[in-house]
């Protein structure tokens, strides 16, 4: 078991050095980079949107029938609410959902790449495989990540106004204080870092998990399952290091 | 030419490949043959450097692939080109742009000028007007000449087929085989294909090895195939 990791951990390590090579033809490598943040980014954007704008709906119905008394300020509700998204939601959480859409596509369309001989055909013309699928992956969903949680954190607050509105349980000025109370710029700051970091293993593990598949489409569907689960423990536990690490 | 010494491949602690020699000159459609299993695409992913060998040399005129530099190793692979048994087109991209794919990599020349290139060879496989679609809307045969078409647009020097014919029917099969010995002539590259369709021995087949369980068993032509007195390519002639 713990030769196996130690095996895993060492492949995993000599394919990333693989990867962070020079791209032996810029304008190809520009020209996948684009078609990936379109891939990874754009596309993933109105699921990101959809979620963040419920998840915003639902925290600030929660907070107001379970945590809320009399005897706490109205504007608690908007302040809650903002440093959950802030702190997990828009980063960890995300990348938690991302690395189910994003993580399988990404390790099932590299494992068909493998099983069909794709990734052989360019080893055989001298192309650094590696480098050449992996490099716009890994760097299009780094890049890509910001904006995404930009656009979480956005859509949730408005899921919040939205709710408060039809809801008629805050008034919209109570809930835009408690937004705007106590704010820390460094919770946003540090939950870009993070969502970076997330952002890195998402791409990275499920790029490992399709490059190394062996066999057909059965191994190809289990490279998925593996990108997904590794990808999603890995974000919980580098949450718990980087949490420890950026707020204390 | 291609000399291959003393070739022996393990998988696993089971020997696949147990100390094969063989020289497959320019200019010549060399065939490896046996039965599936027999080591053949073993054999031929050691000899383009996919495998590497436990032992033994692969010789590109002179020059042993598995003691490159990474710089030599990434320029002899220019001179290769590879049909795999799939055809293993890209595809995420249409078929102009699979051909275009390794002049973009490699090729100094212009955009136009690598365009032309591109629609030269797919011209020369026959398939200019289907160079907007996609792998997955063309036939095995197709496909496979797309393959052909992307394999030689670096005018390569070395042409390795595995199985071109497998999935085909027997006049695409033809077609396939035409194409790879014209080609081989036209432009006396060292070709060696993988093949167990007889159809393809006899039709192109000027050099021939003939593999069992891992060994090199018999050399010869398509003229004195028939004369062999080896008995396991008897038997294999015998059921072809």
């Amino acid at each position: 078991m713990l030769c196996k990791l130690l095996h895993t951990i060492g492949s995993y390590l000599i394919l990333m050095r693989q990867t962070f090579t020079r791209p032996q033809r810029g304008s190809v490598f520009w020209r996948q980079y684009v078609h990936e943040f379109y891939q990874l980014g754009y596309n993933s954007l109105f699921i990101v949107i959809l979620m963040s704008f419920f998840i915003g709906a639902l925290l600030c119905v929660q907070i107001k029938i379970n945590i809320w008394s009399p005897w706490m300020p109205r504007f608690t509700i908007g302040y809650a609410m903002r440093e959950v998204i802030l702190l997990e939601f828009a980063s960890s959480i995300i990348c938690i959902i991302l690395a189910g859409k994003v993580g399988s596509n990404i390790a099932s369309e590299i494992g068909t790449m493998r099983v069909t001989q794709q990734i052989d055909a360019l080893d055989v013309m001298g192309v650094n495989s590696a480098n050449h699928i992996m490099l716009p992956k890994i760097l299009a969903m780094t890049s890509a990540i910001p904006l995404l949680v930009t656009f979480s954190i956005a859509s949730g607050f408005i899921g919040a106004y939205v709710t408060c509105w039809f809801g008629g349980f805050l008034s919209l000025s109570d809930l835009t204080y408690g937004l705007q109370h106590s704010f820390e710029s460094w919770h946003l700051w540090s939950g870009y870092i993070k969502s970076l970091v997330f952002a890195f293993i998402i791409a990275s593990v499920s790029c490992y998990f399709g490059y190394t598949v062996r066999g057909g489409s059965i191994e190809v569907g289990k490279a998925g399952t593996n990108s997904v689960v590794v990808s999603s423990v890995l974000i919980l536990f580098t949450d718990l290091l980087l949490t420890n690490l950026l707020m204390a | 030419m291609i000399t291959i010494t003393d070739i022996h491949k393990n998988f696993e602690h089971q020997e696949i490949l147990h100390g094969i020699s063989a020289t497959f000159d320019a200019g010549k459609t060399n065939l490896v043959i046996g039965r599936s299993g027999s080591g053949k695409t073993v054999l031929l992913r050691c000899i383009v450097g996919l495998l590497t060998p436990e032992r033994g040399e692969v010789l590109f005129d002179g020059r042993d692939i598995h003691h490159l530099t990474k710089r030599e190793t990434t320029f002899l692979r220019q001179e290769i080109g590879m049909l795999f048994q799939g055809a293993a087109l890209f595809d995420s991209m249409d078929v102009l742009h699979n051909v275009l794919f390794p002049l973009e990599m490699f090729s100094s020349k212009t955009y136009q000028e690598q365009l032309q290139r591109a629609r030269f060879c797919l011209d020369r496989v026959g398939l200019s007007d289907a160079e907007s679609k996609m792998p997955s809307e063309l036939s095995g045969g197709m496909q496979k000449r797309v393959a052909i078409a992307r394999a030689i647009a670096l005018e390569p020097r070395y042409l390795f087929c595995d199985e071109p014919n497998s999935g085909l029917d027997p006049i695409s099969s033809r077609i396939i085989d035409r194409l790879i010995s014209d080609i081989t002539h036209e432009y006396s590259i060292t070709t060696i294909v993988n093949t167990h369709d007889m159809g393809s021995v006899r039709g192109i087949g000027e050099q021939i090895l003939f593999i069992h369980e891992g060994r090199a068993e018999w050399t010869g032509t398509s003229h004195n195939i028939n004369q062999a007195s080896n008995p396991h390519l008897r038997e294999f002639l015998k059921h072809a």
